[in-house]
Order: structure tokens, then sequence, then C-alpha cells
């Protein structure tokens, strides 16, 4: 491979991974769950895929690689935190390397659904404690004496004699072993822990706070040039015609091209590139481009069309039911009240702060990518289907990103790069502008809900009935835009009935940070919020009593005929959760002046069971300060660190907070009307909440993830305060549209 | 056109069209990758750097207005080799960073905002970062990095990388 020019001086961790590679070390290469067949050095054959993620050199450098993609979700240290644990190695002298795009070698690499935790951690405590027991039995047999008198601390073994010796003494003899099968090695126990469960700042923290080049687009190659594409401004449009002779002649231009495309708007959309000598100029050159498009039939498409046509066919039969327990509209009748309310939410972006990037070099027939990539894998399915490679033809670096947030699951940033460079001598980085980041996204979806609840005489909910628009793409809703009939309170209402109504549009979706359920848990904690006191209840009484006293609730039933697409739901995690985040809240304790107020929500998704109590403050003029957000966080077992799951925690609360607040795009005749941060608002720090407390409740269930599930519950919590403290109820997002003026 | 620009200390020349800014001077022609895209608009603050001593926006300062002014950027922030600056080295003391994406615009910015006022209220800090977003939303951590920071600068800590 080409080696990317760094421009910043070699750091001690650098300099550790180039002391690593020299002479002959200690590959550990291995089935993760078999064991035992293959010696450690030539790992082959059966059917598993042979892994390699600890290399321990003679000079006694440990390196350990860390094959997910990295975004910010702290995965490139915590799975390696694992492995260094078992293997009793001190942090502070392991070197941590990305690997490429290679499942044969590593087997699965997907940064997504919040599973880099779950499904692997048990994996990576076998591989830190295989290689482990390796070196123990290296010492041994260099000693003559049992195994079960050595043991290993601090990247040494020593023997109940006294006698040491050194990782990288011990080195060239593992080599040699074979690979005890799982059943022969012994896992340290939880309790022995010294690194895992202890605040680890991110491997990259110095290379971050010095600038050094990290992301994707920091790449830069001997010779590369740099690209821009320029797509049809409505989602699929096409070129009828281009200035490419004119633009070629501008400065620092080297070419100029049209590019037909898909007809996919999740293939390769069809556009003109622009290669230069520097961002600047194909930038600039940019500004002089002329096309005539073919904008096709999506431009008939609007958002304020379908959200019409919603009103319009709210109260008509749906044309799908997701699910229909007892019989609703007679409870309806019977209710003692009934509330009625339509929510809505617009289509938003991901935004990552890198505007989307890749490098791609296309020499000899062969394909040499360096992408921020969340799901690899996606890439290659891609690669295939737009532009007929095999993996066998191309390499994929994967490269840090700039924020993943879902967006990077996507590829047709690394598809029109790879495409670029098929018709580019030399390398060619492909950078986004802003505006294109905003205008080609593959987009959270927009939904309406028109909700309809029943209580009795006691306040306890009776009757559910849900009318939900949602949009697709080429005849199936968009990711996270299709409801579960499980989706709570789908399973706990007697008489509970949902359905779906689609619009199909041009319009291209992909997943957002916990997909559905980030808009979901709000819609229908906030209409809880609604029913509770219309019944006179406490919220958090409320729950518990919908929750129930069974301790768990099976997937599907309800006419959902097991394609409810949800999960079995532990309703005990869920209600100790509850109660554990109400507890260290002060749920009900606190006294608040008008104008202040808390609400709570609670969520599992992506395997994990939160709880949020919200503490706000409105002031008569509408602006809203968000005082506190405690929240409660059960993912089993093991915390593996807490600084990065924290950070997990509070991302997600202040991002639930600024996407409720200001994060709108409008999309009128097939294309997005907002540019910029300028017309589509981040989160600032002065809206960020003045305090965030993450509490962890510990069980014994399995380690899961944390990247997603937090995000969840803390709009609901928000708006459900923000009614405690004002009266009013926030029905639509963004907050923009509600007034919250009050006096 | 050609321009001589003082760049972390050095002297440094490059041939660019004068309306070149000064974002992309430092990325492409200087190679050095730390001061970011994030907007070209001013919006975000990835690509703050300081001119002469003052956070300035590198994707709206073309490179014909910059002259002799010092130019400092996140690889030039550090008081030498071996030592962080006090805010790198509370980011790192507090993991304060996600994707890091922002990050170097947020330790210029807030580099900035001690050299004015050492000891900077909760307000302070929320007035002088607002200009800068955190896509991943690391702002908690942002107001308890400058605070350490501010406590490192106060004790006169020498801090080794």
């Amino acid at each position: 491979m080409n080696t990317p020019v760094l421009s910043a001086p070699t750091s001690r961790r650098n300099f550790l991974k180039l002391t690593g590679l020299a002479g002959g070390g200690f590959a550990l290469a291995f089935y993760i769950r078999s064991g035992g067949q293959a010696s450690a050095a030539t790992a082959a054959g059966g059917d598993f895929s042979p892994n390699a993620f600890i290399r321990i050199a003679p000079s006694g450098v440990v390196t350990i690689v860390s094959k997910q993609p990295e975004m910010g979700q702290g995965v490139m240290t915590s799975l390696p935190m694992i492995i260094a644990e078992q293997l009793e190695v001190p942090w502070k002298s392991v070197s941590i390397e990305q690997g490429d795009f290679d499942t044969a070698k590593y087997g699965a690499q997907s940064a997504g659904g919040s599973n880099s935790t779950p499904n692997n951690y048990d994996n990576f405590h076998l591989l830190g404690a295989t290689a482990r027991t390796m070196l123990v039995e290296a010492a041994a047999q260099t000693w003559g004496v049992p195994a079960a008198e050595c043991r290993a601390e601090n990247a040494t073994v020593i023997h109940s004699s006294g006698k040491k010796l050194t990782y990288g003494q011990l080195a060239a003899k593992a080599a040699t072993l074979p690979v005890p099968a799982k059943d022969a090695v012994k896992l340290k126990e939880p309790k022995d822990f010294k690194l895992v469960g202890t605040r680890v700042p991110q491997v990259d923290s110095v290379k971050i706070a010095t600038g050094q080049a990290l992301f994707g687009s920091d790449i830069k190659l001997p010779g590369m040039s740099y690209a821009v594409y320029e797509k049809c401004p409505v989602f699929g449009g096409k070129v009828v015609s281009a200035n490419v002779d004119q633009i070629k002649t501008l400065p620092g231009v080297k070419d100029a091209f049209v590019l037909e495309g898909t007809t996919d708007v999740k293939g390769l959309m069809p556009g003109v590139a622009i290669i230069a000598d520097s961002t600047w100029s194909a930038f600039s050159a940019r500004r002089q481009l002329k096309i005539t498009w073919d904008e096709g039939k999506v431009a008939e498409q609007s958002w304020d069309g379908y959200v019409a046509k919603a009103r319009a066919d709210a109260a008509k039969p749906g044309a799908r039911t997701l699910r229909k327990d007892g019989d609703v509209e007679s409870a309806l009748k019977g209710a003692a009240k009934v509330v009625e309310a339509e929510y809505l939410y617009p289509f938003i972006s991901h935004a990552n702060l890198e505007p989307q990037t890749t490098t791609a070099h296309w020499k000899d027939g062969k394909l040499e990518l360096w992408s921020p990539t969340q799901i690899p894998t996606i890439a290659a399915t891609m690669l295939k289907n737009v532009l007929k490679l095999e993996t066998k033809d191309f390499t994929l670096h994967i490269i840090r990103a700039g924020g993943g947030f879902g967006r990077r699951i996507s590829v047709d940033y690394l598809i029109e790069a790879a495409a670029i460079a098929q018709k580019v001598s030399g390398p060619v980085k492909l950078t986004w502008s802003r505006e294109d980041d905003l205008r080609h996204d593959h987009y959270r979806p927009g939904g309406l809900h028109f909700l309809k609840g029943g209580v009795d005489a006691q306040g306890k909910v009776v009757a559910w009935k849900n009318h939900f628009f949602t949009f697709g793409q080429g005849g199936n809703p968009g990711s996270g835009g299709n409801l579960s009939g499980d989706e709570f309170p789908g399973r706990w209402i007697a008489n509970y009935h949902a359905e779906q109504t689609m619009f199909d549009t041009g319009w291209p979706m992909g997943p957002w940070r916990s997909p559905g359920s980030c808009v979901f848990a709000w819609v229908f904690h906030s209409f809880i919020d609604e029913l509770a006191h219309a019944g006179g209840r406490d919220p958090l009484e409320l729950r518990l009593e919908i929750l129930g006293d069974k301790n768990e609730m099976p997937a599907g039933g309800g006419g959902a005929q097991g394609k409810s697409g949800g999960a079995p739901y532990n309703t005990a995690r869920m209600r100790n959760v509850l109660k554990f985040a109400a507890e260290k809240a002060g749920w009900g304790k606190k006294k608040f002046a008008k104008g202040s107020g808390a609400g709570l929500s609670f969520h599992f998704s992506h395997r994990g069971y939160f709880a949020q109590v919200a503490e706000v403050t409105v002031s008569k003029d509408g602006r809203l300060k968000v005082d506190r957000v405690v929240c409660g966080v059960d993912v089993g077992a093991q915390i593996v660190n807490p600084s990065g799951a924290e950070q997990q925690v509070e991302g997600s609360i202040v991002d639930g907070l600024g996407v409720l607040m200001t994060q709108e795009l409008n999309i009128d005749r097939g294309r997005v009307v907002q540019s910029n941060f300028h017309d589509y608002p981040l989160i600032r720090i002065t809206d960020s909440p003045t305090k965030i407390e993450t509490h962890f409740l510990k069980t014994n269930y399995p380690t899961t993830g944390m990247g997603e599930p937090a995000l969840p519950p803390a709009a609901p919590a928000i708006c459900n305060a923000i009614f405690a403290a004002t009266g009013k109820r926030v029905r639509q997002m963004p907050l923009t549209r509600t007034d919250l003026r009050w006096s | 056109m050609k321009y001589t620009l003082n760049v972390n200390g050095q002297s440094r020349t490059v041939d660019v069209a004068p309306e070149t800014p000064m974002l992309w001077v430092l990325r492409d022609a200087l190679e050095l990758v730390g001061t970011k895209y994030g907007c070209g608009v001013g919006q975000c603050g990835a690509c703050t750097i300081h001119l002469n001593g003052v956070p300035t926006r590198a994707c709206m300062t073309p490179v014909s207005t910059v002259g002799r002014m010092k130019v400092t950027t996140i690889e030039g922030l550090a008081p030498s080799p071996t030592k962080l600056h006090p805010v790198q080295q509370a980011w790192c003391d507090l993991d304060v960073a996600q994707c890091g994406y922002c990050q170097a615009g947020q330790i210029m910015t807030a580099a900035a905002l001690l050299k004015d006022n050492p000891k900077p209220t909760d307000d302070d800090i929320d007035g002088a970062m607002a200009g800068n977003i955190c896509r991943c939303a690391t702002y908690t951590r942002i107001r308890q990095g400058i605070k350490h920071a501010a406590g490192l600068t106060a004790g006169g800590k020498e801090v080794a990388q």
C-alpha cells in the first residue's frame, strides 16, 4: 500500500508501532471459537476464520489490532482494553493499530447498532486469555516446571520461585506452541480486573489534541488530486449537459467529466466531477459549473404535500395493521377520558462535522481506498453492485471518521470516489462540501402519528390507537421508518390498535442513531404523559402500572404473525432502572416554581434499558434551559470504560436535545431547502444542559453497547418536563414550532 | 501568487491564488491538517486558528489578508515538542473528545479564552465557546476541560506529553 504522508512528527505510539514491525514476533493467529487444532503461527482451514489481534515482538512491544471502525464511540480503546486485561500487559505499553477491512482475518467489522461490545465482548476476553495462557506455557517449558506454578503479571511470567521472563523474551518460544482449546484457557474473573472498569482516555487523545493526521479527510498521498462532485439538487436527477470543457480551462483544474450514475438513489447518483490540484481549486471551479438537469419525477414530491395528505387520511384505515389487541373502539367509547393528538417530526440530517470524503487510487485494475466507513462490508457489496469489483479487486483502509451516527453505514461517497478514481491517473481525494452533505444525506425519515388514548375513572390506560404515516423509498420504509407492532406500549395495553401508511418517495433515507427509537420514544412517552395528566396520575406511577408485574414480555402476538420486528422485553430490568433513575433524581420530592419542572421517560433499544429524568426551566419569553438530566443505565454486568460510556450518555442526551430544539429539513419539489449551519443549526454549548448525571445499574446480564440507547429517552423526558413547567405540550419537532411563552 | 507566511514560528512560502482561504493553504499546501473543514462559512469553528493570538476562522480568511501576522495552528499550540499546552493536557486528562474532528477548533478557542481570562465562569465559557459546534455534543466535558486547564495554568504545573 501507499503510506499516507503524515505531516505531524512521529508520536511515541507511532514510534512504537514502527519498532514493532521489525523482527520476528509472536503473531497470535487462531480461531476464536475453536482453538486447539492449529498452531499459533499457522492457523488455517476449518469452518472458522483465522484472526490476528495480538502481536508481541521480541523487543517486548505489544500491539493490539482494533478491527472495528472508530468514529468517536471509543471502540478502538474499549475492545483492546479487554484483550490487555486478559493478557496481563500494562495499558501504557500497548500500541493500538487500526485493522484494514479483512473479514477473513478479523471476522465481522461493523460499527453500527451498538453491537461492537455485545458481539465481541466474550471473544475478546478469550483472545487475551489464550495468548496469556500460551506465554505462561512457554515460560513453564523453558524452566521445565508445571504451568500451574507460574503466573502472568505486567507482561512478565513469574514462577513461584521468583524466576521471571518477560513476554518479549518468551515471544519466539510461544510462537511455536499449539493454541490451547477454549476449555484449557482460564479467564480472569471480573473481581480481578485492573483495567476493565477503569476510566481510560481514548488511545488517540494526544493525536486529537495536537492536530495530527487521523481522519479520512486528512489523507494525503504522493501525486494525489482533489475532487468535488456535483449532483442534481433533486434526488436522482440526471445530467443533460454540463460546461465541462470550460471548467477544464480554469486554474488548477486537471479534468472534469460527467458520471452517468445509476437509477438507484442509494447507488451512484449522476453528477459532474471536477479534478483539481487542490481542494480550493476544485471548490472555486465548481462555482463556474453550469449544468442542465433532468430533474425527473421526484421533483413533484414535497414534504408539505405529504403532511397535508396524512392529515386528510388520518381517520381512514391505514395501509397495514401493525398490531391489534382487544377492541380499541369499544374501549375508547367506555373510557372516562379520551385524549387525541397529532405528533409530527421532520426529516433530519446526520450532519457529521467531517463532511463525507474518501480517497481512492485506481491502478492496474485494482482499487485502493481510504475511507471513514462504519460497515465496510456494505462498501464491498456496493463496489460489486455498482462497479462490478470483487473483494479481491480492492483494498479498503478503515480510517477514523469525524462522526458516524449511522451516516457512514451508507457508502455513497465511497462509491463516488471509486467511480471518479477509475477515470483519474493517480490517487484522488473526494471532498464533499457542507452543502453536499446536507442536501445529499441518507436522511432520518420524518413521520406523523395520529393518536387516540383512553383512560378509565382510575386513570388507567385502557385504549391506545395510532395511525402512523411514514416515508419510504423504493417500496420500503426508510431506516427507522417501520414501526414494530411490539414497540412499547404495544403488548402492554389490552386494547391496542396500530396501523401504518407509507408515502413512497424518491428520497434517500438511512439509519440515524437509534433508528426508529429516536422518534418513537419521543412520541409515545409524550403521549403517555398526556394520558397520565388526563387521568390525574403521577407520570412515574402510571408508567410502572403499564409495565405491570410480569418480568418478561415475549415478542410478537397481536396479529403481527411473528413479523413484529420486536424483541423480548425484560420488563423487570426496565422497572428497576426506571425506579433507580427516579430515585437518583429525587422524583416527586422536589418542589418547582412555575416555569420549572421535571419529566421522565424510559426506553429499551439496542439491548439496553435506559430511563431518564429531566429538569428544565422555561423563561416567560419561552426560552428553554435544561438544568439537569439524570440517566439510569442497565447495559448488563460490566462497564468496560466508564469514561467512554459516560461520554456516550452525555453526547446522546445533548444530541437528543439538539434534534428536539432546532433540527428540521424541508424537502420541497424533491430537493432539500436548507444548505448549511446557518439554516440548519446544530446545538451549541449555550443550550447544552447544565448538568448530566449518569448512573449505572449493574446487573447480571451480558454486557451490551452504549452508542445509541441513551438517546431515545432524552427528548420525551425534556418535553414532559416542559409540560410540567409551563402546561405547554410539545407535539411537533423541532421546538421552534411551539410557542413556549407563559405568564 | 507567492506568499511568505509566519506559521507556528516558521517562515513558510506558498504559491496559491490570493483568495485561497487559510484553511486550504494550511491543509493542502502546508500539510498542516489539524485545522478542519466543517462548513466553509464561519458557522462551526472547526477551522479556528490564531492570528496574532486572536481566534480566527481560517475558512473565511483569504491568504492575501494575512501578511506578516503570526499564524498559530493546533500543531503549533504546544510550547515544545515534549510539552502540551494546558488546554491540550486537560483535553487528554478528561478524555474530552469523542470523534475529535472539532476539537482542534475547540482547543484553539479555549486557549485564547484562557489567555484573556484565566479564571472564566460558566457564562464566560459558554460565551467564548458558542461559535464552536461539536456534533458529538461533548459540551459537558468541554466546560470541565476548560476549568481543569485553568487549574493547570494557575498551578503553573509542568505537563509532559
